[in-house]
């Protein structure tokens, strides 16, 4: 029953967020200065063409009425055609989804495993040179933006040191022939690891300057968390019991630090995401906000739009899996 | 011989500001002894020393502590942290922040065997069943599968209760074990620790500020002010009419159990005043016996 009425009202906020994101997006989009027929025609067109052109994309409609025929389309899974590229804006997002998916994971869990390790560390050596030197690291990771670190690591480990690649997703000299765009999870499924070895190879740089910033951010959240719980008496009560200082972080003040770090990670992931605009411009890694970028340079409305849904239904889903995963991991909830 | 012998046992903190003042007390095996004195005395800080638990501003600086003849000293942190958790036992003050509250009631009592003492899982869950029952519990299988906040403060005391007596430890640390309590469960939970202290024959180092119950629990009882030991007796002796004027008046200063309405003499100033000469003249001996 409660579990019904939680779902119908998230399924409500889902739908009142995506239509405000459409709403959003379509106004501006149309408001802003430039437009598509602009790009398209050579100079010289007559103003004829121009109104033959803007007819053709509904461009002369008013924007309420466009927004009608365009929301229309979509809910019956239409998401119009691409004004640059010429295809359905469905096949074109879905196709780049995968790689944005991936590099995003990737990075998440890259900073996942940089932020929590450190955080442990940190707390098992309290007080001591250790936790001050990760405290340093932690303030240096925070004090550049994502895409700064993205050019760092490109002068460190793609110019003076050239252990990965800088740019792309996969060499084509490999010629593999992929079956699906979820190019690391089928790499990983067929057990192609000199393939895994190099799409790694090109994701390392951009995903880990997505993770340095988060990592930093969850290093410093779990680390206080984590300081908070060692004063409770459970704590104490372990130690009497035998138990070591590391046994005790993991096992007893970990489950109990960690839910205000989740839910920070779901509200970071969702920026990590809205990153992966600048840092797969910066690697021309052909991904979903690389091609965004085109998008918006070109005027591209019907594909700016697609592509702006499909981050705002994605932002929807991180937060629905976060909510869910502190529902399972506090039993105070759970048993409410 | 007794079980756990502490001797000239000094705690300092960091800048030097002593916590406890060359305290010797003795705890023979099957013995309750009550240790009593008013708040901030250092009697926590006896219980902590001996469990490895002292905080971190403060340290030993001096004197041993021995369990059944085996300076704690002399072992590595490990070994000490394992002989510890196999032999001694602590009962918290506060149940409601000692149980871990993102896990099971049940895995909280059978860790400690699992884990330090190496049983097996069935067996330790077996021996949980039985503690359970032995301190009044109702359908212990599903206190077993009970989160703590899904459990009443009393309930969860008699929880750490069994959990202190899982491994048959030869001493328990009671740190005012009720205080944290309602009145009437106060009651009960006291009888179940004297209770299960004699049928297992537990040595029970009690702390408290309350002389009536030490009357009822303790065969012998050690006075502490400001970290130094002011007396050290057995039971009958102290009622019938402790040798120490602090104690005398702290003796007066307790309620009668058969007239808690009774007037209260607060501890006198003059007797204070007595005391702190006392401490002094102890630190300044000490400051002596250092620089000799
Ligand atoms: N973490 C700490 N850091 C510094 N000083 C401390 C710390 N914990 C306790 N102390 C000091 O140590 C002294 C002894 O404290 P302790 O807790 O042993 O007192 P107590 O006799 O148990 O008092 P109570 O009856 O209030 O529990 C007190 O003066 C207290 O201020
Ligand atoms: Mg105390």
């Amino acid at each position: 029953m409660q579990i019904a009425r939680a779902l119908i009202t998230r399924l409500i906020t889902t739908l009142v967020t995506l239509l405000g994101a459409a709403v959003i997006v379509f106004v501006v989009i149309r408001v802003v200065p430039g437009n598509p027929i602009a790009m398209m025609l050579p100079p010289g067109a007559t103003d004829a063409d121009i109104d033959r052109l803007k007819a053709l994309y509904g461009l002369d409609k008013s924007i309420l009425e466009q927004f009608w025929i365009w929301i229309g389309n979509v809910v019956q899974g239409d998401f119009g055609m691409s004004i640059t590229l010429r295809q359905p804006v469905y096949d074109l997002v879905i196709g780049r989804l995968p790689a944005t998916l991936e590099l995003s994971i990737l990075a998440l869990l890259i900073a996942v495993f940089l932020g929590g390790a450190a955080a442990l560390t940190a707390t098992l050596y309290r007080g001591t040179k250790i936790e001050g030197g990760i405290d340093v690291a932690g303030g240096v990771a925070l004090s550049l933006p994502d895409f700064l670190w993205g050019l760092a690591l490109i002068l460190v480990l793609g110019v003076l040191w050239p252990l990965f690649h800088i740019s792309g997703r996969v060499s084509p000299s490999l010629g593999f022939e992929f079956g699906s765009n979820f190019y690391l999870f089928e790499a990983l499924a067929r057990l192609q690891f000199n393939v895994v070895g190099d799409l790694i190879a090109h994701m390392l740089m951009p995903a880990l300057a997505l993770a340095i910033p988060l990592a930093a951010i969850i290093l410093q959240l779990l680390k206080q968390s984590l300081k908070e719980c060692m004063h409770d008496d459970y704590i104490t009560l372990a130690r009497t019991k035998g138990y070591s200082e590391s046994s005790i972080i993991l096992r007893d003040a970990l489950p109990n630090a960690i839910l205000p770090t989740l839910t920070l990670i779901g509200v970071q992931f969702t920026f990590l995401i809205g990153g992966t605009v600048i840092i797969e411009r910066l690697f021309s890694y052909e991904g979903l906000g690389n091609m965004a970028i085109d998008a918006v340079i070109n005027r591209d409305l019907p594909l700016i739009q697609g592509i702006v849904l499909v981050f705002a239904l994605l932002f929807t889903l991180v937060n629905l899996v976060v909510d869910m995963t502190y529902a399972a991991l506090n039993p105070r909830l759970r048993h409410a | 011989m007794s079980f756990l012998s502490i001797r000239d046992l000094n705690v300092s903190l960091a800048n030097g500001a002593p916590l406890l003042r060359r305290v010797s007390l003795d705890v023979a095996a099957g013995e309750v002894r009550a240790l009593v004195g008013e708040s901030g005395a250092g009697k926590s800080m006896i219980g902590k020393a001996v469990l490895g638990i002292l905080p971190r501003a403060a340290k030993v600086t001096g004197g041993s502590i021995q369990l059944d003849g085996e300076d704690l000293e002399t072992l590595s942190p490990k070994a000490r942290r394992q002989r510890i958790g196999a032999r001694v036992a602590l009962i918290p003050q506060d149940p409601l922040t000692a149980l871990n509250p993102s896990r099971r009631v049940g895995p909280q009592i059978t860790d400690r065997l699992v884990d330090i003492l190496g049983w097996k899982r069935a067996e330790a869950e077996a021996r949980a069943l039985e503690l359970l029952e032995e301190v009044h519990i109702q359908a212990p299988d599903r206190v077993m599968k009970a989160y703590p906040h899904e459990l009443s403060g009393g309930m969860r005391q008699r929880i750490l209760i069994a959990s202190a007596f899982a491994a048959e430890p030869k001493l328990i640390i009671a740190d005012e074990p009720t205080t944290a309590l309602d009145v009437t469960v106060q009651k009960q939970i006291l009888k179940l620790i004297r209770e299960m202290q004699q049928r297992h024959g537990t040595a029970l180092l009690f702390v408290t500020h309350d002389l009536g119950v030490v009357s009822k629990i303790a065969q012998s009882l050690t006075v502490l002010y400001a970290g130094k030991v002011i007396e050290e007796t057995d039971i009958k002796a102290f009622f019938a009419g402790p040798s120490h004027a602090y104690s005398r008046a702290l003796l007066a200063a307790t309620p009668k159990y058969t007239d808690p309405d009774g007037s209260l003499t607060p501890v006198p100033d003059s007797v204070i005043q007595a005391v702190e000469a006392e401490i002094a003249a102890f630190d300044a001996g000490q400051m002596g016996t250092v620089r000799a």
